[in-house]
């Protein structure tokens, strides 16, 4: 045998033989599910992870002010606890963020519903689309804030001029992101709603908002954001004059008379609402919406 | 019943324009077809042909340029039940409802049925497309060919005059495809209902056609109309018009490379 024939043997495919089986018996597969113990389930629970990771925070923050023991500076997070339940039950903090929660749900839901409009305009006609375009890019960069003088011109001391603020910030971030997810809505699904004969506002409710749920959800969650931060600045330039006022005047209240346990009570409340609605309210609305749906993960 | 009383759709003289930003793209040119009671029509062209484009027109999504559209003799003039359009995206379905209430959905917004009736006829149709086990699923835990059952399903339940299906299967695997065209068919042979069916490849559109329809490439002009023998035909005939079909779209040059698809 000369080399070459060796050469050209070693390439050959190896034959493998074929077979056929029978199928192995698949029915114990069910039964070979091992249960997770507790303290795995524990770790896979998304709440509990975060639970814990807010005591470590506490618990640092509790080490911290002992060891720097100055509490006009930095108060112990006992304290904080202490003077905010105080303040809850008499009262006095609970009405704060009444009044506070009060003004922001009216700004939040005209905000809403105003974007709602401009949207469904938008979504209509060119016109309408072109509008809401200009209008947002000018007004979308403009700080809450920064309206708040006008405000008071136009309405006054008083909660309209917080509401008329409160709306500019919660508006366009939510006009925006609506647009957006109304303009990535699936064409074959645009198709089929007017399909079954939908136009109009019939066509907005029924396919649009749910096609484009997660977008509008992002704008609701960054509206909130700026709804709230804009609220509590507001009201710290605000109250000033008030008197009536809400959380951000219960903050400068305390500042005012040097109480900084209170200073942080108050903090401590505008953060605990945020985190509720956050990763309660709109937590609840994302999973029995958008995720049920598996339009997000 | 004489040759006029069941004819469904009538497109004659249909010329489709896109207007773009830079040049006017004519999709279909002076089309005619008639599509009859019970009919299973098909589309047949190279991608790019204009198929989507006419389908549309017929749904009332676009107007023609020149020739006119109708249905049972009314002119179409905008998108409505009585045409259901069936997609090869798996998009078309609503991920926020479940199964059944994908199905339910059209008969209940366009008030075609109501209440109980449109549950139980959804569940009907749901049934015959085997999909009773995932009546009260949300259609991102199904397959492909699930989706395009349900679809299906939905646009069947409303009893359309015509349905209207741009290459459903287009997106499904091989295997699952052959299963979707026999389950078509089967559904036929139960409904009879009225199909117009766009398809790119030939073998697909002598399986599901009664008749075949042949359009040029770009911009689609009327080649052919064929008279299919179904699924049931022998398979000389069924080669016979295969060959026949590639000839004429391709002339017979290319017939002997490409055994079959157009594109
Ligand atoms: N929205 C559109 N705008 C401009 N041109 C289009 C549009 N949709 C399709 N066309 C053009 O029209 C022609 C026909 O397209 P289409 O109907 O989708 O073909 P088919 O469905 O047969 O593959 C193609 O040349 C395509 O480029
Ligand atoms: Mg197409």
């Amino acid at each position: 045998m000369n080399t070459n024939t060796m050469k050209k043997d070693a390439l050959k495919l190896r034959v493998r033989p074929e077979f056929e089986r029978d199928l192995v018996d698949a029915s114990t597969i069910g039964a070979a599910e091992i249960p997770l113990t507790p303290l795995q389930r524990l770790r896979n629970n998304t709440a509990f992870r975060r639970g814990a990771i807010l005591v470590m925070m506490a618990l640092i923050w509790q080490g911290y002010a002992l060891w720097l023991n100055n509490p006009l500076l930095f108060p112990t997070f006992s304290d904080t606890v202490t003077v905010m339940v105080r303040d809850f039950i008499n009262g006095e903090l609970l009405g704060r963020v009444m009044t506070s929660m009060k003004v922001l749900i009216i700004g939040y839901v005209i905000g809403v519903a105003l974007a709602a409009v401009l949207t469904t305009l938008a979504v209509a006609s060119r016109l309408g689309s072109d509008v809401l375009a200009t209008l947002t890019a000018m007004f979308n960069p403009l700080p809450a804030i920064a309206l708040l003088p006008l405000a008071l011109i136009w309405f006054g001391l008083g909660m309209w001029s917080l509401v008329f603020v409160l709306v500019h910030g919660v508006l366009w971030a939510i006009a925006l992101n609506t647009n957006s997810g109304f303009r990535s809505v699936p064409e074959t699904l645009r198709m089929s709603g007017r399909n079954y004969g939908l136009t109009g506002v019939r066509y907005v409710v029924l396919i649009l908002i749910p096609a484009a749920f997660p977008s509008i959800l992002t704008g609701l969650k960054i509206g909130w954001a700026f709804a709230w931060r804009t609220l509590i600045a507001a009201e710290l330039v605000f109250g000033v004059s008030s008197r009536s006022g809400g959380l951000g005047w219960y903050i400068f209240e305390a500042r005012e008379e040097l109480n900084t346990s209170s200073v942080f009570a108050g903090l401590l409340t505008v953060i605990v609402i945020g985190l509720l609605v956050e990763s309660v309210l709109f937590r609840a609305i994302e999973v029995r919406t958008v995720q049920k749906w598996g339009m997000q993960r | 019943m004489s040759d006029k009383d069941d004819l469904v759709l009538d497109v004659s003289g249909v010329t489709l324009q896109y207007k773009t930003p830079q040049y006017l793209v004519t999709a279909t040119y002076r089309v005619n077809l008639e599509v009859h009671q019970s009919d299973r029509f098909v589309l047949l062209g190279p991608s790019g042909c204009g198929k989507s484009t006419l389908l549309k027109a017929i749904g009332g999504f676009m107007e023609p340029v020149e020739g006119t559209i109708s249905l049972r003799g009314r002119p179409v003039t905008k998108p409505g039940p009585d045409r259901m359009m069936v997609f090869q995206e798996f998009e078309q379905l609503m991920p926020w409802k479940t199964v059944l209430g994908n199905v339910k959905f059209p008969m209940l917004a366009s008030g075609r049925f109501k209440g109980r009736d449109a549950h139980e006829r959804a569940l009907a149709a749901i049934d015959k497309v085997r999909l009773t086990k995932f009546t009260d699923v949300y259609p991102h835990m199904l397959s492909g060919g699930m989706k395009m059952r349900v679809a299906i399903a939905r646009a069947m339940a409303m009893e359309p005059d015509i349905l209207l299906m741009d290459e459903p299967f287009a997106a499904l695997d091989a295997l699952t495809r052959r299963k979707m065209q026999d389950e078509l068919l089967a559904l036929w042979e139960q409904v009879r209902f009225t199909m117009l069916f766009v398809t790119h490849s030939i073998e697909e559109a002598i399986v599901i056609g009664s008749r075949i329809m042949l359009l040029s490439p770009h911009p689609g002009r009327v080649r052919a109309e064929l008279n299919s023998p179904g699924p049931h035909g022998d398979e000389a005939e069924i080669s016979h018009l295969s060959k026949h079909i590639h000839d004429l779209l391709f002339g017979h040059e290319l017939s002997a490379r490409r055994p079959a698809g157009v594109a």
